[in-house]
């Protein structure tokens, strides 16, 4: 039965459609149910970035396998290879720099995933796809649109051969 | 084939308690008892009548209610204060005809008989109509309740030119057929008793009580 068809009542005045007696017609929010959703809302947001903050700091991931380097040894100052780590659906690049020292990268571009490739002259590496260039030195963007650095391969050499044996992300 | 129907029948009551313990069981409300058992005329009688929530077709404690905390759900159950929206004012308290929802100062809010919303709104009885053991609070169909009583179901009551429908019926004596609360109630009579004598006051006439302001 609705408010309006009371017999003898008089007609409802225009107020009374915005605080309705009827459950069904009521979609007012009080400030205080607002307030309650933003507060509960946001704590726990920030109980769900703590959770993730903490699994991250605890979990230790399981070290990776150690690989060698087919021929890395033998790359000539200012060249490189190719090899993959520590999968074989990863591509990762070893360079020799200047210094004659062995430095090894993800070839995965950190702006949309194309293959990086040796630049020797400019001693960098270079994303042809949207012209993003790193450092062959850390790793680091230098210009175009890439903002994270090239994930770094741990090297280390034992007597001639060169072995990966980690990643820092 | 009716539907569920709440029926009060005060001559039943043998005011045993068992349904504000009942009540007070209930896990919305714990402790805090809905229904009053009041008692009539405590002087002379141990006469109680239960009362629970009328829930009036067009509720007055939800027009008064500045805070628009008191709503009606489409089956006709007028719901208890919204906990958010209550302010406390006791506007209702003083409204209702019935004298059905309380002020609850410790938590600074009204409460009122919801008539078990959680159990009817599911095929339940409400609580207090489960337990009375001398079914003075039935919770049964007109039908049943005509074909088991003598008495006849009222749910129209009149406060002078004020017509109040309810969802609750009350038996009443099968002669009855609407109810006029303010015939009870005379004012204006000659206070004068015999030989000049003021007639003594009657602590039960609701007239007396109004004329001594």
């Amino acid at each position: 039965m609705s408010d309006k068809d009371v017999e003898g009542a008089p007609r409802e005045p225009a107020w009374r459609a915005d605080f309705p007696i009827r459950w069904a017609l009521d979609h007012y929010v009080t400030r205080r149910e607002l307030a309650k959703f933003l507060t509960l809302g946001s704590a726990l947001l920030a109980a769900g970035n703590a959770v993730i903050a903490a699994v991250g700091k605890w979990r230790r991931a399981p070290p990776l396998p150690e690989v060698t380097i087919a021929g890395a040894a033998a790359i000539p100052i200012g060249g490189s290879a190719l090899f993959r780590y520590p999968t074989e659906a990863d591509p990762c690049i070893v360079v020799r720099g200047q210094d004659g020292a062995l430095r090894a990268f993800s070839q995965v571009c950190t702006h949309l995933s194309c293959a990086v490739v040796h630049r020797a002259e400019k001693d960098e590496l270079f994303c042809p796809c949207h012209h993003g260039h790193f450092s062959a030195n850390d790793g680091r963007p230098i210009a175009g649109p890439p903002i994270r650095r090239l994930p770094v391969i741990r090297l280390t050499q034992r007597g001639d051969q060169v072995i990966a044996i980690g990643k820092e992300v | 084939m009716s539907e569920l129907a709440f029926f009060i029948d005060y001559s039943r009551c043998i005011g045993c308690q068992a349904c504000v313990q009942a009540c007070q069981e209930c896990d919305t409300h714990r402790g805090v008892s809905m229904i009053h058992l009041e008692t009539v005329e405590r002087r002379d009688t141990v006469q109680t009548a239960p009362q629970v929530c009328m829930h009036c077709e067009d509720p007055i404690c939800a027009r008064v209610c500045p805070a628009d905390a008191i709503k009606k759900t489409d089956d006709g159950v007028v719901q208890s204060s919204l906990k958010p929206r209550c302010i406390g004012c006791s506007n209702c308290v003083l409204a209702c005809p019935f004298g059905v929802p309380k002020y609850l100062a410790s938590i600074d809010q009204m409460m009122k008989c919801d008539l078990c919303y959680d159990r009817t709104s599911t095929g339940k009885k409400p609580m207090c109509a489960t337990v009375c053991p001398s079914q003075a609070l039935s919770f049964t169909t007109l039908d049943e309740n005509q074909k088991a009583r003598a008495g006849t179901p009222i749910n129209e009551w009149k406060f002078g030119a004020e017509v109040v429908r309810t969802k609750v019926y009350v038996m009443v004596p099968p002669a009855v057929q609407t109810f006029e609360v303010s015939g009870l109630v005379q004012l204006g009579k000659k206070r004068a008793g015999s030989a000049g004598q003021p007639r003594p006051r009657d602590p039960n006439d609701v007239a007396d009580l109004l004329e001594e302001t």
